[in-house]
């Protein structure tokens, strides 16, 4: 892995900060809502804490399946058509999208993390760094996700319906609304395979400085999630090095 | 022969889009690709610019196949696509730095090469502009400018003028020719404009994926012979009949005109005036061009 490699990486993940610095609208779009959910829900259930983390999830989520989705109109008309013409590997690229992407949902949730004091919850020092770090491995892994998804999308339209049908659902039963201790039978079992659930325990536990025994332990969460975003980003890179029969444009 | 296509085809679900095209670029070339929108122009541009791999056939740029060494296609060639491939809110000079990076270009090689790709192009005071602010020509400098950073040998363009003001497009036109004289670079472009296509050195038109014609343009129009002489009439195919009894022409109709091609065609437009009196709304006599060749050979205009 040379310079042919980390150059095109490193000038993608840079690309996608300057862009995102230049648009910051953008950022409170991506912190907005989630803050608004997690003030309203939050309030009206008077148990700010139990909903920080969810909170943090949504935002995450939101931030790195939307700013994957610029990869669609991307490879039409823009900058990525440059990269499918031009010796950089494939790799480079996926890795260089995924960085950038999951560097900016990270950003995100690093300001949502501002509100914790309102949330009363006090992790520490230690919890606060380990709670950064874990939200880093879940912004690439759902950055990871989102590449997949959409490198196979023909139009931001099916995207939408897939963030609808399946990502806000995966969201919901993940933990972010209710414990899995409190869930019932199928509900449960539902909880247990979503791997959504492993990332809200981590987040959950790590700012509350609690153990939940019902939810999965933290580190077996986290390492869930790495496997699952390891697992992803192979995906993605996969996907990106397939020749293609079809246009893009 | 820097460009080598043999038999290439390639289908659309079903619709054929290229059916075995055949044609050789030679080094230093300015060739054209002319044929009306829908012709095949684009999805040949896509597989010799290694976007998509052919159906049938085969097709080399310095030596490599497109589809079985891409990579090596990649570092020699140098592509301008019709949509714009910019990134809009980084500025000219961080669009260019990207792009050298693709190439694994850095430090102080990357800066010459963009500095003087700024200058060439006469961008150098636009440097820190957003791309976002500038207008269609120069957008279309900054493309070329970032095609020609790895110093490719071969220039591909799709429909290069599109979208571009008179000036800008005799301006990319020079530059074109300036690019081939200074530094001898093939460029392939694509085109569906006439104008376009008569600067360049040689033309391949194409229709329904298919091979018309192949040549210089001068060469080309020399095919048709003598001169066209287009009459607006009120009965196009009576008059067509009387001009074929009479003068023993064989008139096309198209779109209610007769068009006629004919050697001495100043003498042939006086005597259908006269011969015809009152059946003729207007007459119209030019040289042959390039919509000539392309209506002679297919029965339909290249717009």
């Amino acid at each position: 892995m040379g310079r042919k490699f980390w150059l095109p990486v490193a000038t993608l993940w840079r690309r996608e900060l300057i862009r995102f610095w230049r648009e910051k609208a953008r950022i409170l779009g991506f912190v907005g809502s989630p803050l608004v959910f997690w003030l309203v829900i939050g309030s009206g259930f008077g148990n700010l804490a139990f909903f920080f983390p969810g909170a943090l999830t949504l935002t995450v989520m939101f931030s790195a399946v939307f700013s994957t989705m610029s990869l669609i109109e991307d490879r039409r008309e823009g900058f990525l058509l440059s990269m499918l013409v031009s010796p950089a590997p494939r790799s480079a690229m996926v890795l260089g999208k995924v960085l950038g992407s999951s560097t900016l949902a990270w950003l995100q949730g690093l300001i949502l993390l501002l509100f914790l004091p309102l949330a009363g919850l006090r992790p520490g020092l230690a919890g606060l760094l380990e709670a950064i770090a874990a939200l880093y491995l879940i912004s690439f892994t759902l950055t990871a996700l989102g590449f997949l998804i959409a490198w196979r999308m023909e139009s931001s339209q099916g995207f939408h319906a897939i963030i609808n049908l399946v990502l806000v659902p995966l969201w919901m039963v993940s933990g972010a609304l209710f414990s899995m201790s409190t869930a019932h039978g199928w509900m449960r079992w539902l909880m247990k395979i979503n791997p959504l659930t492993y990332s809200l325990s981590a987040l959950r536990q790590l700012l509350t400085r609690q153990v939940d025994p019902a939810s999965p332990g933290v580190g077996e969460s986290l390492l869930v999630t790495a496997i699952c975003g390891g697992a992803l980003w192979a995906a993605a890179t996969f996907a990106a090095r397939q020749k293609t029969g079809r246009s893009f444009a | 022969m820097i460009i080598s296509v043999e038999n290439l085809s390639h289908r659309y679900k079903g619709r054929a889009a290229l059916s075995g095209l055949s044609f050789q670029v030679a080094e230093g070339t300015v060739y054209g690709i002319l044929g009306p929108n829908g012709g095949g122009k684009s999805t040949l541009f896509r597989i010799l610019a290694t976007m998509m791999a052919p159906a049938e056939g085969r097709a080399a740029i310095a030596g490599f196949d497109v589809e079985r060494q891409p990579d090596q296609v990649r570092a020699r060639i140098g592509v301008v696509f019709q949509s714009q491939s910019l990134d809009k809110k980084l500025r000219v000079e961080e669009n260019l730095a990207s792009q050298g990076h693709l190439y694994g270009l850095s430090g102080s090689v990357l800066k010459g090469r963009i500095d003087d790709a700024l200058r060439r192009l006469g961008l150098t005071d636009r440097r820190r502009d957003l791309v976002e602010t500038l207008s269609g020509g120069l957008r279309r400098r900054v493309e070329i400018a970032k095609a020609l950073l790895h110093r490719p040998s071969v220039l591909l363009m799709d429909e290069p003028s599109t979208g571009l003001d008179p000036g800008a497009r005799r301006e990319l036109t020079e530059y074109v020719q300036e690019l081939r004289n200074e530094q001898g670079v093939t460029v392939l472009l694509t085109t569906h404009l006439l104008d376009e296509a008569e600067h360049c050195d040689r033309l391949l038109l194409v229709h329904q994926g298919k091979r018309v014609a192949e040549g210089a343009p001068a060469e080309l129009k020399a095919r048709v012979g003598g001169d066209v002489v287009v009459l607006e009439v009120a009965d196009p195919q009576a008059v067509r009949q009387r001009l074929v009894d009479r003068f023993g022409v064989a008139p096309q109709v198209r779109d209610g005109t007769l068009r006629v091609e004919i050697g001495n065609g100043h003498r042939f437009v006086t005597e259908v005036v006269e011969a015809l009196p009152g059946a003729v709304q207007s007459i119209a006599l030019h040289k042959p061009t390039l919509e000539d060749v392309f209506l002679d050979e297919t029965g339909v205009g290249i717009d």
